[in-house]
């Protein structure tokens, strides 16, 4: 039990994915700009990416390691995941229509997101049990959430801000993005030593 | 366009880094050190070489509806490809760029090149392309590297110099100093970049993703260079 609040906490806070995994930067400078859809693309991140975990951890260990397929990994996992959101979008359009309607214009965004294929093959690589791959897919989206919604709110200020011309824009969102991720460099040994 | 315009566009002024903003996380994460970057480089440009003269040399075969899962399914059959050669030749440069190389496949770059120019130019044309993006995402990655590594770590390519060995910021090879070099960067080139590309070159409308992007919430419409997925 110990270990998988560690994990959950870690992945959270110590090796938060946007912040200092520098995975799923891109969505994380891109949509970042509005709460509502900074939250709306995370729920959807923290979503997919627990569906994706479930789905391509029973194909590893059940079909890619036993026939002696590992080197398929990367091409495996990518289809999966797109094809998976394909289905949920379609199976969330049909059914739950008032979710797709929140989540589904960031569905097809994540497909190719470097995050969510990321932790399904840092699941693997780890060797996590299904129950702890889970939590830190769980703990994974949890992160990129937290980095979302305080950058977003991080933008908000910087907006009005009067700005030196080139740094209008981008530049000046990476300086911030910067600052931010320094605040997370804090939590590093804190884990560890609480349940030390 | 020639052939040596072709070439050199991607090294300055379409650098798939600095100007047109793709790849970043691979950027960000792998150049804190100069061999690391050299190594992500030379991974990533053999992956883009081959992936747009193999979709270039399709274009006329693959059906438009279903083109993007077709490029993915490519990359990743040359990413693989790649994976294999480095764990068999370079160990240590597998251990170091650890996840990145298999992300290599949902890389921005090679996804865009092989919609913006692979699947509309002759083989001879998109491999030059090719080998010119290759070269300016190897460069940005290098002088990134270059600046975090020495002075970061006061060394160059493992070597030690000098003074700045004994006044390292080391802030500077961690996450925040990615973000704070990658940032100063960018700016640099607004200040001092000559040719203003037209948006509509790249962001937006080259985003394999431009479709679905619209809908969310218009915030393509603001900052086009930025969502690149």
């Amino acid at each position: 039990m110990t270990k998988l609040i560690i994990i959950l906490l870690s992945a959270v806070f110590i090796n938060n994915y946007v912040l200092s995994r520098f995975l799923g930067i891109c969505p994380f400078l891109g949509v970042s700009k509005k709460l509502d859809s900074a939250v709306g693309m995370s729920l959807a991140v923290i979503f997919v990416m627990m569906l994706a975990t479930a789905a391509t951890y029973p194909i590893q260990y059940y079909l890619l390691t036993p026939n002696g397929l590992g080197y398929l990994q990367t091409i495996v996992f990518i289809l999966v995941i797109a094809a998976l959101v394909q289905l949920v979008e379609i199976v969330l359009k049909k059914y739950i229509p008032s979710l797709h309607k929140s989540l589904g214009v960031y569905l097809p965004l994540i497909t190719t997101n470097c995050a969510v294929l990321g932790v399904t093959i840092l699941n693997i690589t780890e060797s996590y049990t299904f129950l702890e791959a889970m939590v830190n897919s769980l703990g994974s989206g949890l992160g990129f959430f937290l980095a979302m919604v305080m950058f977003s709110g991080v933008r908000s200020k910087i907006e009005g801000a009067d700005i030196p011309e080139s740094f209008k824009g981008l530049p000046v969102t990476l300086v911030a993005a910067s600052i931010t991720s320094l605040s997370f460099l804090g939590f590093g040994g804190v884990i560890e030593n609480m349940f030390a | 366009m020639n052939k040596l315009q072709n070439l050199s566009k991607g090294l300055i002024k379409e650098n798939p880094v600095l100007v047109l903003v793709l790849g970043t996380c691979p950027t960000l994460a792998t150049s804190t050190s100069v061999s690391n970057a050299l190594g992500m480089g030379a991974a990533a440009t053999i992956v883009l070489i081959c992936s747009n003269i193999v979709i270039s040399a399709l274009r006329k075969v693959i059906p438009d509806k279903v083109r993007i899962p077709c490029y993915i399914v490519l990359i990743a059959g040359f990413v693989t490809m790649v994976q294999m050669l480095v764990k068999a030749f370079a160990p240590a440069l597998d251990k170091s760029l650890g996840i990145f190389l298999p992300l290599i496949v949902v890389n921005c770059i090679i996804l865009g090149r092989a919609e913006m120019f692979a699947n509309k130019n002759t083989v001879a044309d998109s491999a030059v392309d090719a080998i010119g993006m290759g070269a300016g995402f190897t460069l940005a990655l290098v002088l990134m590297a270059t600046i975090r590594e020495v002075f970061g770590n006061g060394t160059f390519l493992g070597f030690e110099i000098p003074v700045l060995v004994d006044t390292k910021i080391s802030i500077l090879t961690m996450a925040p100093g990615g973000f704070f070099v990658f940032g100063i960067l960018i700016a640099a080139v607004n200040k001092f970049g000559k040719h203003k590309p037209k948006k509509k070159d790249f962001g937006c409308a080259g985003c394999p993703q431009a479709a679905v992007c619209g809908k969310a919430a218009g915030d393509c419409a603001g900052n086009e260079a930025e969502v690149s997925a």
